[in-house]
């Protein structure tokens, strides 16, 4: 057990004979400032506030009398057993009805008798067991992708049994045909009984092409919905000529099939961009959902978004500022790296401004709120975004140019065949402009590009690599700069002990052993350097505002931090820190000064051979980083990086990179913070870190699931290839469009022919396709 | 072979009612969430649901497959 409060966590697990969750659990990494937040005075507070009806209008509905239903959102689930964890253990509370927990979303829907237990009581027992819950209010937009998600599921299932059923009846004539045993009325029949199974398909599955398509039309523009539609139709239309007649072919299996296929490609791809955000509790885990307000009569907790301009607020140390504000009284460190990318924590006091969401890091500070809501520096970064996005460079629509040109050409020849033959011989006019729409159907085109990219998106995804939005790959392949944020994407976001010099008799591990005594006492990032070396115990320690900690281990007393605060316990003249950069720690006994710590943030060990890699791929690596602190340069150079602008805000990235794209370079940017949103946002293709905050992997383009930037190189090798394979498959298909279309033109394909040479190049494709989920050869191994 | 002529409308009410069966589970949420329930099926907790003289007695044995 590491500390109090996992005891307490695992005590309570054990306790309700729910321990079979340690069998199940696959990560053991439990959130460790969860649970010291969860065993807080403030949170049971806070907790209390959940009572009161007006708080719980927004998030609770009444089912009846007693009954009350609430959605909530999960903090700290990890796997599955987290679920089965939850909800076993919210089951087994006297009065609670139901709980469910959604893994994909991390949503929980609870359902309790009021007249047996509280809210906060179940939220407090939520917290027992290491998780933390959160009113959950979904948002119009959430609200709208929900929707979008369930409609996509009804299709893809009526589509799924329309095909099934269809491709039996289809079967079973094919054979009757062949053995021309079967009666001509049955024949009917079950012609009519297809008609009747691929109507819904054609109709209701079938309506995004539709939709899509007749956007495309009023627009003006090509794109592939249109013949994708105009096949589904004609073929449909004809089937239904042929049935209705009793002559002619039937092609309602190729409608379902090609139905069915392509709404699968589309739903996968829709999945994926749902997964990589959850909008609706983005911004949760950057404010606070409550405050201490200083009223006249004393301070009272309330809810955050109650705050208002003006309002005197106190935060704590370790707690985030609930708004912006001005220091009014105190003075301490906080934590802006989120929103500014400084790694280090900036010192404030009064009268400096602090900002929303930012953490408090050493002590209590009193601030007035100037900005609240809508008009704080967080909702202002938020705001830029919608508008980035808004103006992001249409890339996806270009991708299928050819293809344009191809449906219209066809539309063309098909309609000069119709009238050739409507002059020459009437009575096959139908029949051989159907063979030409069929034979050219442009199902292995529209089938060349989706294909390729569902099984070039899987194959990433085992490496590694989730793509959300469809032009990703287009855009890896073509991409000719790359651009990194510093913090949290090149390196690896927090300090780390980078140098110990000594300056006693005493070796480094017995210095770092010391020190980490000490530090095991502290709050301070600067401390969590230490954290994985802290080995005994210090005694009697004391926190010196912005100058270091004192404390005595194994009956000596000892002080680590500014030079000048240690040297005065040691009594001599305070060192100058040597050379380096980064942060110099001093550390030192009532005698003598024992030596320095060097903590900066670490490169990640693979930058290097990834930049050198995409180098090799022709990229130009681009770094834009807020850091303006030496740092910056420093780490740019042991990457071998030569475009390097820091201190840049995150309006100044965003500009940066349109200036790139101005000067006609396609852009990849690759960050994680709260200022690098815009940026992301605005850039051709963004991909953000898996430790960016949800936020960023809401608006980029792919997350680096694997937080591992050689995944990148990959990625980029592997859309190079799906470039290449998209333009076999491309060419496969015109080629073969090319053969068939005068055959089919001049009158010797029968229709029946035309659907079993359109099939074939469509499987030729989606095996070629196929090829991309082999996965690539490892570079790196 | 005029049998089809009765199985195949029969067929078709099948149909529709899956269907409708189907957009009845999607909307009340039963396609939410397609994950946990594949973990969930490998869970040993189902111990009170099974007839106590069909229990097994090797104690031992069972700690040692799931350890």
């Amino acid at each position: 057990m590491c500390c109090p409060g996992c005891q307490a966590v695992a005590e309570t697990i054990v306790a309700g004979g729910l321990d079979n969750f340690y069998r199940h659990r696959d990560t053991q990494n439990a959130n460790n400032s969860l649970i010291r937040n969860n065993s807080s005075e403030q949170r049971k507070l806070e907790l209390a506030l959940f009572d009161d009806p007006s708080v719980q209008s927004s998030f609770v509905k009444t089912l009846d009398e007693q009954q009350r239903e609430a959605l909530l959102v999960i903090e700290g689930i990890t796997c599955a057993a987290c679920i089965w964890l939850l909800e076993h253990h919210l089951r087994k509370q006297p009065g609670v009805i139901s709980a469910s927990v959604n893994m994909t979303t991390h949503r929980a829907r609870l359902c309790w008798d009021e007249s047996q237990t509280h809210l906060s009581t179940l939220l407090g027992e939520v917290d027992h067991i290491g998780y933390q819950a959160h009113p959950y209010q979904p948002n119009r937009e959430e609200q709208l992708l929900e929707q979008e998600r369930k409609r996509a599921v009804r299709r893809l299932g009526v589509a799924g049994v329309g095909m099934a059923q269809v491709m039996m009846l289809a079967a079973a004539m094919y054979a009757g045909d062949m053995s021309g045993s079967m009666e001509t009325y049955i024949t009917q029949f079950m012609r009519w009984a297809s008609l009747i199974l691929a109507t819904p398909v054609a109709i209701y599955s079938a309506r995004p092409f539709y939709n899509a398509a007749w956007r495309d039309l009023k627009t003006g523009s090509l794109g592939m919905d249109v013949p994708v539609s105009l096949a589904i139709l004609l073929a449909f239309g004809a089937s239904i000529w042929a049935t209705v007649t009793g002559t002619g072919e039937i092609y309602f299996d190729s409608v379902t099939m090609f139905t069915f296929f392509l709404l699968i490609g589309r739903y996968m791809e829709m999945a994926a961009r749902h997964r990589t955000g959850r909008a609706g509790n983005a911004l949760l885990n950057l404010l606070p959902t409550s405050a201490v307000r200083l009223d006249e009569d004393g301070e009272t907790l309330v809810p955050a978004n109650l705050l208002k301009p003006g309002d005197r607020v106190l935060v704590k140390a370790g707690h985030t500022l609930p708004a912006d504000g001005i220091i009014v009284a105190g003075h301490s460190s906080i934590d802006e790296s989120a929103l500014t990318g400084e790694y280090l924590p900036q010192t404030k006091s009064d009268g400096d401004i602090v900002i929303g969401g930012t953490l408090n890091v050493e002590h209590p500070i009193e601030v007035e709120v100037t900005e609240t809501g809508s008009d704080s520096r967080l909702s202002t970064i938020v705001r830029m975004l919608d508008q980035a996005q808004a103006e992001k460079p249409a890339v996806a629509r270009t991708a299928d140019t050819a293809a344009r040109y191809f449906v219209a050409a066809t539309l063309i020849t098909a309609a000069v065949v119709a009238c050739y033959w409507w002059l020459t011989a009437p009575e096959d006019a139908l029949w051989i402009t159907l063979s030409v729409l069929v034979v050219t159907c442009p199902c292995a085109l529209s089938l060349a590009t989706p294909t390729a990219l569902t099984a070039a998106t899987g194959t990433l995804r085992q490496e590694g690599l989730l793509i959300s939005r469809g032009h990703v790959l287009e855009s890896f392949a073509t991409a000719t700069h790359i651009v990194f944020d510093k913090t949290g994407t090149l390196t690896e976001g927090n300090l780390q002990i980078a140098e110990i010099l000594p300056l006693g008799d005493l070796d480094t591990q017995r210095i770092l052993s010391l020190a980490a005594a000490l530090e095991s006492h502290s709050e301070h990032p600067i401390a969590h350097a230490f954290t994985p070396h802290v080995a005994i115990r210090a005694r009697e320690v004391e926190v010196s505002v912005s100058q270091g900690l004192s404390g005595k281990v194994e009956g000596r007393r000892y002080r680590i931090g500014k030079p000048g605060f240690v040297a005065a316990l040691a009594g001599c003249e305070a060192p100058t820190p040597p050379v380096g950069n980064g942060l110099w720690l001093l550390f030192g006994d009532e005698q003598r000064l024992l030596g320095w710590f060097r903590l900066d943030d670490q490169v990640r060990p693979e930058a290097a051979s990834t930049l050198a890699q995409l180098k090799q791929l022709g990229l130009t690596p681009l770094m834009l980083t807020g850091d303006n602190s030496p740092a910056a340069q420093k780490v740019a150079a042991s990457l071998q990086i030569e475009g390097v602008s820091s201190g840049m805000s995150p309006e100044q990235k965003l500009a940066h990179l349109n200036q790139l794209a101005a000067g006609g370079a396609k852009v990849i940017m690759v960050g994680d913070g709260i200022n690098d949103i815009p940026a992301l946002a605005g850039a051709q293709t963004s991909v953000a870190m898996a430790g960016a905050t949800d936020l960023a992997k809401t608006n980029a383009d792919a997350v680096l699931l694997a937080n591992d930037l050689r995944r990148l190189a990959d990625a980029i090798r592997i859309a190079r290839k799906t470039r290449a394979i998209i333009h076999e498959n491309l060419g496969w298909a015109l080629l073969y469009n090319a053969l068939a279309l005068p055959l089919a033109a001049s009158g010797h394909i029968p229709p029946y022919m035309a659907a079993i040479g359109m099939s074939l190049s469509s499987l030729v494709v989606v095996g070629n396709a196929l090829r991309l989920s082999r996965r690539p050869p490892s570079t790196d191994s | 072979m005029s049998i089809v002529i009765l199985l195949i409308p029969i067929a078709i009410i099948l149909v529709s009612i899956a269907i409708w069966a189907f957009f009845w589970s999607v909307n009340s949420g039963q396609f939410d969430d397609l994950e946990s329930p594949a973990h969930s099926i490998l869970y040993d907790d189902d111990d009170e649901l099974i007839p106590s003289d069909a229990r097994r007695s090797d104690k031992p044995a069972d700690h040692q497959r799931n350890g």
